[in-house]
């Protein structure tokens, strides 16, 4: 059977280039009109660490991570058993390195793959020169029947026309020539028409756009794995749209900076991961008792502590959910896939600008960091609306109970609508009050407002109607997705239901999708089960109901879930 | 210029009319009463006028004056007005608060927006112990004072030379003043307010309840004997050798402030947007 997507693996030692010919892989593919995916895998080092590129191709669009690997071609075996995990081959796969490098690893041998000797650098330098990558991409373009012109016209593009081009198509038409020797793989064709309008865009390169399209004209933002790509491209789009971009001092001040530009009516964002999210906390309860929208965008990777900075996982969810001193109703919410982050973000600035809440978007490593190709996000033209009074008479009350538990919201500027936005509780007019009535009152209209908003649709993306639910949120999505194109293959077949919404809970439509449903898997990338304890304690679940959770680094696949509900047949 | 009576705003126009929570005797009252002159001598409207400060007794401030005010988290007050000041540059932004706040929990935003030099003033109204947790050693507490139970001697550490750390961090124009002279303070901070970039006052106000020594400074204050400089190096020479009691204008740097202009977009959207967009080698 022709597999329908192909993977390609891409590894080597930091500073080799592995990157460059993964991202001229996707590039090329979508240029001849293919849907593409790639995901980074590195360690923590800058030069000279371990990097693996995994390319994956196909005619449609691509939504999880590949259960294996059809070709691994290895730069060099370095640090490759620190990949071991992440690299899954099997009896069908090919890998190709250079004998100059050292023998194939055991590890590596031991799969079954076939394993074939190039000599790349030996290539490489009689090609006038050219980098090893060069010939690595070569024969990864032959054998994955890219064609030469894609490739050519991508380098170009990169490397600007100049020597570096010439000579790395020196070193890729080595790679074609030795790969000819090489039988093809079994790959699917490429699509002979190429149809909508297709982007190449990363998740947090999404995230940020998303905000963009929402109106946000402030960013501030501290340095740090795996959101630092979200800050700079905000960095480079806010300037040239009239906006400001700030790189903080640290994220206590970058939380605090956003707050203050969205007090003076600028929507403002920032992002962040894990230890960022951490410090930022006492500053987002700040957003909740005085009322200002902002919105914080947290690419999670590995944790506790430093944890592991350059891989993902969804350990961030309890510090999202629980981790603001007092009652503090806030949004949460998260993409459910690469594209998704620019929708999520988009979602997440209007509610927050309507609703004067604080949101925190949960992303991950590897959602953020995977490039893909896809048709073109849809564009939305309404922008975030804040309720903001057309006058104030002095007698104006910032903190007024209202029906649906909004006030209007005076600027600085605006005669009359003077107010001191306030952390400390307060009464209606943003007065400080230590009273329990001013108190509950105040406590009731915060979480009544997110409460009591409807939602619609967007809470969760719901796909099947099967007896079995896999309720999920965030990077396995695309896994679980993969699996209900085989929902067949289960008895009484497959609903997933993955939560873009995570807080505040949404128990009546849970309710309603959870209709019918004989059994629930609950799937998650953390160690203790976050997301199945959270889902316990705020859902009614009316089903036999498993936790099926792992820490990260290495992503949840669509396998690892189908042997979930196959055991669970079983037992 | 015409006489107060007829200007549009006076002090009256500045407060809210909210009753401080301060003790009796309380530096505090001096200075509220001085940023309420300072901002009638400027005739700027009171809705034009923001106040941001963090925790701490004279962390209230802002829901005295009846400017946009925001009271927000313990140290964080100084990149809350940074964020303000570069959304809105036209506001007149003061950042105003105490020197634990400032110097402490906050130290490092102080360092930073410094250095940064947005066009904001800030106010610091230092009296050397944390009133609101009735009587801490603050960074700018004397080693040997011993008042505290949390640092039974004294804190056994030199106190901080906030106008010093303001000049080597690079804050544009530096100023001493007292609470006890609220006419004083008031030219003074005319002066921070109208000074590009960022402007640093710090205000000796005295916490009568938990320093009642400082009653004293009222007599101690007296005026620079020499002229503010443009030159950093004196500056830093003369905030070196001072007592700590001389005020007035010390240092008004030439500094350009931060880069707040929001420059008018350049281009839409959707042209940025194009950059994602793949080349389709089968269309072209």
């Amino acid at each position: 059977m022709t597999p329908e997507r192909l993977s390609i693996t891409v590894a080597g030692s930091g500073g080799a280039g592995v990157v460059t010919v993964g991202n001229t892989l996707l590039e090329a593919a979508g240029s001849i009109g293919w849907y593409a995916r790639m995901a980074r895998s590195s360690g923590p080092q800058i030069r000279g660490g371990e990097v693996a590129a995994t390319v994956c191709l196909s005619p449609q669009p691509i939504q999880s991570d590949p259960s294996h690997c059809d070709l691994l071609v290895a730069l060099d075996w370095k640090n490759i058993d620190r990949f071991a995990d992440e690299i899954v081959l099997n009896g069908h796969s090919v890998v190709i390195s250079d004998p100059e490098q050292g023998e194939v690893p055991d590890s590596i041998r031991d799969s079954g793959a076939q394993c074939l000797a190039i000599p790349f650098k030996e290539l490489a330098a009689n090609a006038g020169g050219a980098r090893v990558n060069m010939v690595a991409l070569g024969i990864t373009m032959q054998l994955a029947r890219l064609t030469r012109e894609s490739i050519k016209f991508t380098l170009e593009k990169t490397f600007h026309g100049d020597r570096r081009f010439t000579i790395g198509m020196a070193g890729v038409d080595a790679g074609i020539l030795a790969a000819l020797s090489v039988n093809r793989l079994d790959l699917p064709p490429a699509p002979t028409t190429s149809c909508s309008e297709r982007w190449s865009i990363t998740g947090n390169q999404a995230a940020a756009l998303g905000a963009l399209r929402c109106g946000v004209r402030f960013a501030a933002g501290y340095p740090i794995t795996p959101a630092t790509e979200v800050l700079e491209y905000l960095a480079l789009a806010l300037p040239k749209l009239g906006g400001e971009f700030v790189q903080a001092e640290d994220e206590l001040a970058a939380v605090n900076q956003i707050i203050g530009a969205s007090f003076g009516g600028v929507p403002a964002i920032t992002a962040t991961s894990g230890p960022g999210l951490a410090l930022m906390m006492e500053s987002i309860g700040l957003a909740v008792a005085a009322e200002i929208p902002i919105v914080v965008i947290d690419v999670m990777r590995g944790g506790p502590a430093t944890g592991i900075p350059t891989k993902s996982e969804q350990s961030d969810l309890n510090i999202a959910l629980y981790g603001l001193p007092g009652d503090a109703p806030h949004l949460v919410i998260a993409p459910t896939s690469v594209n998704d982050c620019l929708d999520a973000v988009y979602w997440a600035v209007e509610l927050s600008e309507w609703l004067q809440a604080p949101a925190i978007v949960l992303s991950s490593q590897a959602l953020g960091q995977t490039r893909t190709i896809d048709d073109k996000p849809p564009t939305r033209e309404q922008k975030a609306v804040r309720k903001v009074p057309d006058q104030a008479d002095g007698a104006y009350q910032r903190y007024q109970l209202t029906p649906d538990g909004v006030s209007p919201m005076t600027l600085p500027g605006m005669p009359g609508g003077q107010y001191t936005a306030e952390g400390l509780e307060h009464d209606e007019s943003g007065i400080p009050s230590v009273r329990a009535g001013d108190h509950l009152r105040q406590l009731e209209k915060r979480r009544g407002k997110l409460t009591s908003f409807d939602y619609g649709d967007y809470w969760a993306d719901i796909q099947g109607e099967g007896s079995t639910a896999i309720i999920t949120w965030g990077g396995p999505v695309g896994a679980a997705r993969e699996l209900l194109a085989r929902s067949h293959e289960f008895d009484g077949g497959l609903r997933l239901i993955a939560l873009r919404l995570l807080a505040p809970e949404q128990p009546g439509p849970m309710a309603k999708v959870l209709y019918g449903v004989k059994r629930i898997l609950v799937v998650e990338q953390s160690h203790g089960g976050q997301f199945y304890r959270y889902l316990r304690s705020c859902y009614d679940l009316p089903a036999p109901t498993r936790s099926f959770c792992r820490p990260g680094p290495v992503p949840i696949l669509a396998a690892e879930i189908a042997a979930q509900l196959q055991q669970w047949n079983l037992s | 210029m015409k006489g107060e009576s007829s200007q549009a705003f006076s002090t009256k126009s500045y407060k809210s009319g909210v009753k401080p929570i301060w003790c009796p005797g309380c530096g505090d009252f001096g200075v509220l009463a001085s940023i309420s002159r300072a901002l009638t001598l400027l005739q700027v409207p009171p809705e034009e006028v923001a106040v941001v400060s963090g925790i701490g007794c004279s962390s209230r401030i802002p829901a005295y004056l009846n400017s946009y005010g925001f009271h927000g988290v313990h140290g964080r007050a100084l990149p809350l007005a940074t964020g303000l000041k570069l959304a809105r540059p036209e506001l007149t932004v003061l950042v105003a608060g105490g020197d634990g706040d400032g110097f402490a929990i906050g130290g490092n935003h102080f360092l930073h927006a410094c250095r940064r030099n947005a066009d904001l003033t800030y106010i610091v109204m230092d009296n050397q112990v944390y009133g609101m947790t009735k009587g801490q050693a603050s960074p700018t507490t004397e080693p040997d004072w011993d008042l505290s139970q949390l640092t039974p001697g004294g804190p056994g550490m030199n106190p901080f030379l906030p106008l010093v750390l303001a000049l080597g961090s690079g804050a544009n124009f530096l100023a001493r003043a007292s609470s006890s002279d609220p006419g004083g303070t008031a030219d003074v901070l005319v002066e921070a307010i109208r000074h590009p970039g960022f402007s640093f006052v710090q205000v000796l106000s005295p916490c009568l309840t938990f320093q009642p020594e400082q009653r004293k400074w009222k007599k101690m204050v007296r005026p620079a004997p020499v002229e503010a400089t443009t030159d950093p190096v004196r500056a830093a020479k003369r905030l070196m050798t001072d007592d700590n009691f001389f005020v007035g204008v010390l240092y008004r740097g030439e500094r350009d402030p931060y880069d707040e202009s929001s420059v008018e977009a350049t281009c839409e959207l959707s042209s940025l947007e194009s950059e994602f967009k793949i080349h389709d080698l089968a269309r072209s």
